[in-house]
């Protein structure tokens, strides 16, 4: 069993939401993230290159570069959504993609990545939100369905955290009735229920329209600020990176370029491909 | 035509059996249909390979062709069905075939960032069939399904040849003894227009039904509550 | 009881007889549903509105009623109003009339389909209706409409045992004749179902190559 996993059915609210306020996301002793040597191609095109970095427990970091640098494919491997083509991917102390079998490591079965997705929680740039059920049932499938909590309970966790993310008259809607912004909100929530100890976050606020872009932010800054949840970001939005990251990634080519706290890496980049894509944002 | 319609038990008796063998092949048609569609989707190539092998036969062969070879064929085999039984495997089986595209066609059009979110919050394979990509597939199933309904009905018409006494089997009868050959057909028309509008009616209400679980053609926020959080509902 | 192979091989050249009868029902049948079809559109199209409506209702009179039936009524009954065709004539016009109503459906989604700015910039380049309609909209239409056109062909191919019904002795009806001569169905229905299926199998596989073709240009 793995040491973080502290869940069982029974006892699915530990204590730990840190200050223990209600409403707070609850979350479960963090997990780091390891990259050993991770290659992963799309037929020639080398996406990832022998990757190698490590997130601590609890850190949050905020991956930036060029469209095709390999940010989304790390998140999109770590959430298991794209297998890996070589290297070890390790999330807490144990292997994603792999599983022990007699001192050796062997590819993962079904069993063994079902396991592991119990730790990480992704958020979507489409939010994709479940069009056949009401925004209450987005976020009580999971939980009910995956975790077996009672359906009580899950309807009462969905009930805190619509009151966190403010939306807690539109538990019986449907996606198709909520903002864009809303909608993200939502599908932060349905994330959060699930309890991770890893939280992606995938260019979460580039599909939405300007003035939406704040409420959404603000409630990942909230959730950066009262929770220990690990949080691998991938966004083009500097200020929001500064504000809820404790180091910043610059790839590209599937190559950590510079990495560095946001302040270092935003005011004074050291490579000039830093600088050159930075301007480019900036010019956007 | 007053002598036709003094015949009306008859008629109504056959239109039974016309609805009757319709409901009985569309849900033997349906079983088959959600089995060897999901089959389509899966990632074995084996199991892709059953469902191409049932579609290409069942769909290739006409309707008719297999209910005469139930009918004449296989018998001559040792296998032997009541009248009923064989129409309704004969029909089901190629209908079934039609629906199998369907089904496959339409979980395959669910988007793939569906399967993802499932994914993501972690349900299994099977969690993520049935909880999200079906429920949504069914909606882009319904309006396909209701033309297959409808064309099965009509495609029920050729058991009359094989002695059945389904609607048009009676329409055969009272001409011959009434020897009012326009106004028999002219009766029974109508009376497979009214069953097929009738047919249609049912799908409406369950396409109306999945409208709304999938929450399209909702009404949306209104204005007043958008403009207090200042964020506007996008289309 | 085995399988007579002796027996299947004397049964092929009915059999084939049986064949050239269903294609050319298919041939000519589909002829008349292109050209009807083409009709039933255009007169959708039209500015009156009872006209439009009755269109609307007739065609979809015929596509929601048994084609078996509609047989029966041009082979017993249009006689007595004076108008005798014989068997295949019959069945024919009856494939033909049916099948039109599917594609009077496809040809209207496929001038829908056409954008509207294609009318506009019709319109202001002051193209005389003529060449809108033949240069500029049908063009246009008919390759989109051509893989859903091709998968009518096949299935009025599928429908064509029906013409058994009203005694023309096609493929299935053939088989059924030999059948009935030697009281030994098994073996010519079981080839006629193989004929079907070879048929449909082969002309589906054209008609993909052929919608990729109309896809990539």
């Amino acid at each position: 069993m793995p040491p973080t996993d502290t869940t069982s059915p029974a006892d699915p609210l530990p204590e730990r939401a840190a200050d223990g306020t209600p409403g707070k996301p609850p979350t479960r002793v963090p997990c780091g993230i390891k990259f050993e040597k991770v290659v992963k191609r799309f037929g020639d095109n080398v996406v990832l290159d022998h990757l190698n970095f490590e997130v601590a427990a609890g850190e949050r970091v905020t991956l930036i570069g060029p469209s095709g640098s390999g940010k989304t494919t790390i998140l999109r491997l770590l959430m298991t959504l794209e297998h890996p083509d070589g290297g070890i991917i390790r999330v807490g102390d144990d292997p994603l993609w792999h599983m022990e079998r007699g001192g050796k490591l062997v590819k993962a079965n079904e069993r063994h990545l079902h396991e592991m997705r119990k730790r990480i929680g992704m958020v979507f740039q489409q939010f994709n939100l479940f069009p056949n059920m009401n925004v209450l049932r987005n976020l009580t499938e999971g939980p009910v369905h995956v975790l077996g909590l009672g359906k009580d309970e899950a309807v009462e966790r969905a009930r805190g955290l619509l009151d966190m993310i403010g939306l807690a008259d539109k538990e019986d809607a449907h996606p198709t009735q909520l903002s864009g912004g809303q909608q993200q909100r939502v599908a932060i929530a349905r994330a959060l229920a699930m309890e991770p100890t890893v939280l992606l976050l995938d260019e979460v606020t580039s599909a939405l329209d300007p003035e939406l872009v704040v409420g959404v932010q603000d409630l990942l800054r909230d959730i950066a600020a009262n929770t220990d949840v690990t949080m691998l970001c991938v966004t083009h939005e500097m200020g929001f990176a500064k504000d809820i990251s404790n180091r910043v990634l610059m790839f590209d080519q599937g190559r950590i370029v510079e990495e560095g706290t946001p302040e270092a890496i935003f005011e004074d980049p050291e490579e000039d491909r830093t600088r050159e894509f930075l301007s480019a944002i900036l010019a956007t | 035509m007053s002598e036709v319609l003094n015949s009306y038990p008859q008629l109504l008796r056959g239109a039974w059996l016309t609805i009757q063998i319709t409901l009985y092949a569309a849900a033997f048609a349906l079983v088959l249909a959600m089995v060897f569609g999901l089959l389509g989707t899966a990632r074995s190539r084996l199991l892709r390979a059953v469902n191409r092998v049932y579609v290409e036969f069942f769909r290739g062969i006409a309707a008719l062709v297999l209910l005469y070879w139930f009918f004449y064929a296989l018998p001559l085999l040792g296998l032997r069905f009541t009248p009923l039984a064989a129409a309704v495997l004969a029909i089901g089986l190629n209908y079934g075939a039609y629906g199998a595209e369907v089904v496959r066609g339409s979980v395959n059009a669910v988007p793939r960032a569906q399967w993802e979110a499932a994914c993501a919050i972690n349900f299994t394979p099977l969690q993520r069939l049935r909880r999200v990509l079906l429920p949504q597939a069914f909606a882009l199933m319904l309006p396909p399904f209701g033309n297959l309904f409808i064309e099965l009905m009509k495609a029920t018409a050729g058991v009359s040849l094989v002695g059945i006494a389904d609607l048009t089997f009676r329409a055969k009868q009272i001409q011959a003894s009434t020897g009012q050959t326009a106004a028999t057909f002219v009766v029974i028309l109508v009376m497979y227009f009214v069953i097929a509008q009738a047919l249609q009616v049912l799908v409406r209400l369950a396409e109306r039904r999945s409208d709304r679980v999938l929450g399209r053609r909702l009404p949306t926020r209104p204005a007043p509550i958008a403009a207090t959080t200042g964020e506007v509902v996008s289309p | 009881m085995n399988w007579d192979w002796h027996y299947s091989g004397q049964v092929i050249p009915d059999l084939l007889d049986g064949l050239r009868v269903t294609i050319i029902a298919t041939i000519f049948g589909y002829l008349i549903a292109l050209v009807l079809g083409l009709v039933w559109a255009l007169l959708r199209r039209s500015p009156s509105r009872v006209l439009n409506q009755a269109v609307r209702w007739v065609t979809e009179f015929i596509r929601s009623t048994p084609l078996l039936v509609q047989l029966f009524f041009i082979f017993y009954v249009l006689p007595a109003w004076g108008v005798t065709l014989g068997a295949l004539t019959a069945g024919i016009v009856g494939l033909g009339v049916h099948y039109s109503t599917y594609t009077a459906e496809v040809y209207r989604a496929g001038i829908d389909d056409v954008p509207r700015g294609q009318w506009e910039a019709s319109r202001a380049l002051n193209l005389p209706r003529r060449r809108v309609w033949f240069a500029v909209i049908l063009p246009q239409a008919v390759r989109r409409i051509i893989p859903t056109l091709g998968n009518y062909l096949i299935a009025l191919f599928k429908d064509t045992p029906f013409l058994l019904g009203i005694t023309v002795v096609e493929l299935l009806g053939s088989a059924y004749d030999a059948g009935a001569h030697s009281l030994k169905y098994l073996e010519p229905i079981t080839v006629a179902g193989l004929f079907f299926i070879a048929v449909s199998v082969v002309s589906s596989l054209a008609l993909r190559r052929l919608e990729h073709r109309y896809a990539t240009n």
